[in-house]
């Protein structure tokens, strides 16, 4: 068995860890590695499974069979596999971005509803980039139309997916000309399954052609809806201090952790946490007062939008219970490990579903309607108050959180960089362009037991930091960033270069900035587009000096988001490969003819420093075909590009 | 210490080929999956799961004790260093005649590659030198196959068949 430390980078998980086997509790780690060795067939994307003349499997080493019964060779099988898993991640992000709609159109018709439009000026930024007229309507009438038109995204059947008029002419053009333009959010996952289908589409190329245009329409549709629309129901994110990790649970408070993913049900938690009456039930059970924590998006959710601190990320989830001093867990969506029932049995935590398409083993279904939100909400908070009494042991949690500044989003940036009275992104611009950056990378995605919890995600973030990469995280690689303490501004101190230094010191930004949860990644595009739209490097994503990672990553909306950053023009680099390793071609043209059509292209490599050095690499590149100077200071990695360049201050200029 | 043996329970064997699947990436250069798909030539399992009247078995060298090919081998390629140890075969002597291939009751020994040379069970002895199972045991994942003493192996059986004795007494 591997050493704690050999799990988890991360010292909080790694004390955990111990006491977790000392109490014979099995985790994640310990069911992976009665997982080893996983199946080849499964790990190459050799096995299909899709009609009953299968299960059939294409042998890569023996004598054995090189096709299907259908006559499916290994290229078309894995196609099929990944076209479908970024079927199924397209469809968790635009579900969540679908209910959100749902929220903002209730909001829109019901006075008394308990949600509320709370950021207008987004809501009227939103209905200008949608060509809704706003003049001499309410604002709820503007909601109710901009809720219906988001709506209507899912279901359409022609035309183009209305939010990829935010991406450059240059992307919507390489969409239009290899007929990849998104038309509907739905369409575009249904027409994958069809296409998957015994018997009809049979060309690797063309399968992962409408692979991308369902994940164009997660990235710049249901993606992008569920975060816009978010902003106006709950505000757009400000920058706001926090911490993180599990030291947060708080042992003399009523602590309550939400787990998941959509905002509707953690923004009621917070509101009723706050509810006057709840607050004196949990002073008369004895407790100091009720804390609130997350794990996941929805902890990357309200802090953003709260300050409430983060508990921890995907690969905490179980921890967090074991602790014996969370009184609730409070899970919606997405990620939640069907393990918790039965590790939260083992101590007095109650382990609350509330969506009506998950429901666990061994948990307490409360179901949460919008309708009734703010109600049911106060109903999970009593009872957590309620279950404080029932606490058995508790372990403390070394406190070791870290603070941050987290919620940044592509427009608060602007005014973050420009001030107030003159937003723009001229200031990012002019420092790559000057090479005070070098370029921009995005860190995200998730954990997974393979690799060593955490550890991906700081090692490259600090790599590319050093080497005056400006880096912007999601998901739970933002919360690996922030338990690492890269989230606080002081760490641009410690860990960035110099030219990097500079400029988080005449702003005043953490270097690592912090834009949110998966389905956020969308801000990470609206960021690229206004880059491109500002001037000066090039006309085209594909032209920025920027790169992408997913270190860690795991589940099928990683996928999703892996094309739709590649199909948006950018290189990025995997720490583990899709499973179709077993499919040459396949691979030759996600690696590389994909970059012919839309300027970006996958890289797998697992070590951290190794990918940060091909992501620089990729940026260098970009800067030479920019003709831009290279890096203002001397780097650590001087990198492929610049290795036989002269030194920057004998370069005439 | 009697010998250890790779004992097969075929009710278990589900046909996954996984241990086809790992016993090729063993006998890789890289020792790792992605690795070995990239070599040239391709390393080939030693293991086969055969079908027979819809029924899978994993089949592979037996390690016989008066093993036929080791016999029939003109220029001592197949050998074997003592009583206890594996059946081997080195390339190096092999003249490529094919009598082990002829000889093996089970056809457990293939032709190599490249054409050159045969295919047979080492028993891991790379592995088994560091302490770790042979590839396929550890691979399969219903433990159809064990490495374990033949004493332990015929126990176990002489275990399981008194247990079906008794129930079926007591029905």
């Amino acid at each position: 068995m591997a050493s704690h430390k050999e799990r988890s980078a991360d010292p909080v998980t790694v004390r955990l860890l111990e006491n977790a086997a000392e109490a014979g509790i099995e985790l994640a780690w310990d069911r992976y590695a009665m997982q080893e060795p996983q199946c080849g067939f499964g790990q190459l994307g050799l096995c299909c499974r899709n009609c009953l003349m299968g299960p059939c499997r294409i042998d890569p080493f023996g004598d054995g069979p090189k096709e299907g019964v259908c006559g499916a060779t290994a290229d078309i099988i894995a196609a099929r596999n990944l076209a479908r898993m970024i079927a199924a991640g397209a469809a968790a992000h635009s579900d969540h971005g679908r209910d959100i709609a749902h929220t903002l159109l209730m909001a829109a018709e019901q006075e008394n509803c308990d949600y509320q439009i709370r950021d207008e000026r987004k809501l009227k930024s939103i209905a200008a980039d949608l060509g809704i007229q706003t003049e001499g309507k309410s604002t709820r009438e503007i909601a109710r139309a901009v809720a219906e038109l988001c709506f209507a995204q899912f279901g359409q059947q022609h035309g183009e997916v209305v939010f990829t008029r935010k991406a450059p002419e240059d992307q919507r053009r390489r969409w239009r000309e290899t007929g990849v333009m998104p038309r509907g959010v739905d369409r575009e996952v249904v027409e994958i399954m069809h296409r998957t289908h015994i018997g009809v589409d049979n060309d690797h190329v063309n399968i992962m052609l409408q692979g991308i245009r369902a994940a164009l329409a997660d990235g710049w549709g249901g993606s992008m809806i569920a975060t816009e629309l978010s902003d106006v129901l709950f505000r757009a994110p400000t920058w706001i201090r926090s911490e993180a990790n599990l030291g947060i649970i708080d042992p003399e408070c009523v602590n309550v952790i939400v787990h998941g993913h959509e905002p509707s049900l953690s923004e009621m938690i917070v509101a009723a946490a706050q509810d006057r009456g709840l607050l004196a039930l949990a002073k008369e059970k004895g407790a100091k007062g009720i804390n609130l924590g997350g794990i996941c998006c929805t902890a990357n959710e309200i802090l953003m939008r709260h300050g409430i601190p983060v508990a921890g990320n995907f690969l905490q989830q179980e921890l967090a219970i074991t602790t014996g001093a969370v009184d609730a867990m409070v899970v919606d969506v997405q990620c939640v490990f069907p393990s918790l029932g039965k590790i939260a049995q083992r101590f007095h935590t109650k382990f609350i579903s509330t969506s009506p398409k998950a429901k666990f083993p061994f948990a307490e279904h409360m179901e949460f309607e919008e309708a009734r939100a703010l109600e049911i909400a106060k109903r999970i908070v009593r009872t957590a108050i309620e279950n404080y009494p029932n606490r058995k042991k508790v372990t403390c949690c070394p406190s070791v959180e870290k603070p941050l500044v987290a919620g940044f989003t592509s427009e608060n940036i602007y005014r973050m960089l420009g001030g107030t009275y003159r937003a723009t992104y001229r200031p990012l611009n002019d420092a790559v362009m000057a090479g005070r950056l070098r370029g921009v990378a995005g860190v995200v995605g998730c954990n997974n037991p393979k690799l060593v919890h955490d550890y991906g995600h700081v090692e490259m973030t600090k790599e590319l930091l050093k080497n005056d990469v400006l880096v912007a995280v999601t998901g739970c690689s933002a919360v690996a960033n922030a338990k690492a303490g890269l989230l606080a501004p002081e760490a641009a101190f410690e860990f960035a270069g110099e030219g990097l230094q500079e400029i988080c010191r005449a702003v005043g930004i953490p270097p690592v900035l912090h834009l949110g949860s998966c389905v956020d990644n969308s801000r990470i595009l609206i960021v690229l587009s206004n880059m491109v739209a500002e001037g000066g490097l090039g006309n085209s994503i594909a032209d920025l000096p920027v790169a992408g990672a997913a270190p860690e990553w795991m589940s099928e909306k990683a996928v999703s988001i892996g094309f739709y950053v590649v199909a948006s023009g950018v290189f990025t680099v995997l720490g583990q490969p899709f499973p179709v390793q077993g499919a040459p071609e396949l691979m030759k043209f996600i690696c590389g003819g994909i970059e012919k059509l839309y300027g970006g292209k996958f890289a797998f490599e697992s070590d951290p420093i190794r990918a940060a050095h091909l992501m620089i690499d990729h940026i260098d590149a970009r800067r030479a075909a920019l003709k831009l100077p290279p890096p203002m200071y001397p780097q650590p990695y001087r990198g492929k590009v610049y290795a036989e360049a002269p030194a920057r201050a004998t370069v005439a200029v | 210490m009697s010998r250890k043996i790779i004992a097969v329970d075929v009710t278990r064997c589900m046909a996954c080929h996984s241990c086809e699947i790992a016993c090729a990436v063993a006998h890789s250069a890289s020792k790792t999956l992605a690795g070995a798909l990239a070599e040239s030539p391709r390393q080939r399992p030693r293991v086969h799961v055969e079908h027979v009247a819809g029924h899978p078995v994993p089949i592979q060298c037996q390690h016989c004790d008066d093993a036929p090919c080791v016999a029939a081998c003109p220029s001592g390629a197949v050998s074997r260093a003592g009583p206890e140890e594996p059946v081997l075969f080195d390339s190096a002597r092999c003249i490529g005649c094919r009598m082990c291939v002829q000889a093996c009751p089970f056809g457990a020994i293939t032709i190599g590659p490249d054409g050159k040379g045969v295919l047979k069970c080492d028993l891991c002895i790379e592995r088994l030198s560091r302490g770790v199972e042979p590839a396929c045991v550890s691979a399969c994942p219903t433990r159809a196959l064990r490495f374990e003493d033949v004493d332990q192996a015929t126990r176990r059986k002489r275990r399981t068949a008194s247990a079906n004795l008794l129930s079926g007494e007591t029905k």
